[in-house]
């Protein structure tokens, strides 16, 4: 298990959200979010860090993607 | 006086489990953190629950550290995540009450009495901020509770990693009273010392020893102790937003090497002075007195102070003072380890001043402004954006930037 930050593009919503809508991966692949069901502060202990949890659809399976204290996002990556 | 519920919620050895939490690669072996290798500030801040078995304690050398645990891993702080978690912390503790009343950067008192009602009894709220700061945080905490403050730390401090210890009406005479008197708050080496030439060991023997003869050996203090050790303290957990009144201001730094002669020793009591003096700006401040602290390198320290004929904020006058009080006072038999530079009795900093016949005024004018546009520049571009041509003259000195790396530590009890 290890902590991958990606690219995401995320949308600011006018009542102050932040809602991600796609996460790039580094080979150029696009996922794009159908819904989140989630949003938390929760610590992932695979990846190593803290963050919002947003509980993420992508392609009918729920993921969890995550957004640091430095503004950057980051997935649970299998190694 | 109506019971309190009072919870003490101590993150277990903090600046080690928020590092194990970003590194799973370090997980289930001994870590310290604390040092930087270069700059030879090589101490542990905090080691984690396998180092601490090897015997691993804060403020040892790290070459000792690995000595009695040879695989040992050195981690480098970084105070602002440790910072940022502590705020997380107390975001959390947020819910359960504005009543919380931080020591240091791990631990906290909160008075929940007001919560209960909502959201259940002193253990349940312990085991919903232990829950929560495992799952939003990643971190354990050891919790304590109880009616008064003195035994909510002591529960806390119980039984750790990971627990919750409620001492309560009934068993405080059973769990409590066992405890050695040098497990309570404020009994430190010296009065645990004289407490055991008293034939007291226990906190229950120091709970029932009679109050003239504690005064007599221990002074005011005894009989504070005493009551502490009987659950009697009733102080309030202040709330979230109450500041003491600062009544002085310093930094103090042991530096990147060992000072041996006058030109080093006025490089760093400028950048104290400079901190110091900014930071009394900051706050409105000017102080009467000024303070130096002085360590050798076999860690011999001694302080001295001077009352200065007018209060000031000037970096120029604070370190100037400072070098005098150091040339009058050292003989220069070591070379010194680490200095401190202090303003106190403070004094309103926008009252307008006394003339003084014998004084130029222009040329402290001056002063006032040159400080304040170094001020400015700094928060615009930074600190070392501008420097004095002092610090030229030692780079490695001058790099200790005293003002941004000032951490407040535990402010004390009373």
């Amino acid at each position: 298990m290890s902590k991958i930050y990606v690219d995401v593009l995320a949308e600011f919503s006018k009542d102050g959200r932040l809602i991600p809508k796609a996460i790039q991966w580094e080979d150029g692949r696009r996922f794009e979010i159908d819904i989140v069901k989630d949003v938390r502060r929760a610590a992932s202990m695979k990846a190593g860090g803290v963050g919002m949890r947003y509980t993420c659809v992508i392609s009918g399976q729920a993921k969890y993607l995550y957004y640091e204290d430095n503004n950057m996002w980051f997935v649970e990556g299998i190694v | 006086m109506r019971n309190r519920t009072i919870l003490h919620s101590d993150i277990n050895c903090c600046y080690a489990s928020i590092e194990l939490l970003h590194h799973p690669e370090l997980r289930g072996k001994p870590i310290a953190v604390g040092g930087d290798a270069q700059s030879r500030h090589g101490i542990v801040l905090t080691a984690d629950q396998i180092a601490k078995k090897c015997g691993v304690k804060t403020g040892m050398a790290l070459w000792q550290a690995r000595q009695i645990c040879p695989n040992i891993t050195f981690v480098s702080p970084r105070m602002d995540l440790y910072l940022r978690f502590s705020r997380m912390a107390h975001e959390i503790y947020s819910e359960y009450t504005d009543l919380q009343q931080p020591f240091g950067i791990d631990e906290s008192w909160l008075d929940v009495t007001a919560s209960c009602s909502i959201k259940g009894d002193g253990d349940s709220i312990a085991r919903q901020i232990s829950n929560r700061m495992k799952q939003e945080l990643g971190i354990t905490v050891s919790i304590g509770v109880s009616w008064n403050k003195i035994f909510a730390k002591l529960g806390s401090d119980y039984k750790k990693p990971d627990a919750i210890t409620s001492i309560t009406k009934d068993n405080y005479k059973s769990l409590a009273w066992k405890l050695p008197a040098s497990d309570l708050l404020y009994v430190g080496r010296s009065t645990a010392k004289k407490l055991s030439s008293m034939g007291v060991s226990t906190i229950g023997e120091l709970a029932n020893t009679p109050s003239d003869l504690l005064k007599s050996q221990l002074g005011k203090m005894g009989l504070i102790l005493n009551a502490f050790a009987n659950g009697w303290d009733d102080s309030q957990v202040t709330a979230e937003d109450y500041h003491s009144p600062i009544k002085s201001i310093g930094n103090s730094t042991t530096t990147p090497r060992d000072l041996e002669n006058d030109d080093d020793v006025m490089i760093v009591l400028t950048i104290l002075a400079e901190s110091v003096a900014a930071r009394l700006r900051e706050n409105g401040f000017k102080c009467m007195v000024v303070e130096i602290s002085i360590r050798d390198n076999e860690l011999c320290s001694f302080t001295r102070q001077r009352k200065i004929e007018h209060s000031t904020n000037i970096t120029k006058e604070i370190a100037a003072e400072a070098y005098r009080l150091f040339k009058a006072n050292y003989s220069w038999k070591k070379p010194i380890r680490s200095l401190g530079v202090r303003g106190a009795d403070l004094v309103n900093g926008y009252m307008p001043e006394q003339l003084d016949l014998f004084m130029s005024f222009e040329e402290r004018e001056k002063q006032m402004k040159v400080d304040e546009t170094v001020d400015y520049i700094r928060k615009r571009f930074g600190f070392y954006s501008i420097q004095r041509g002092l610090m030229y003259q030692d780079r490695l000195l001058s790099t200790v930037n005293a003002k941004e790396d000032h951490t407040v530590h535990p402010h004390g009890y009373f």
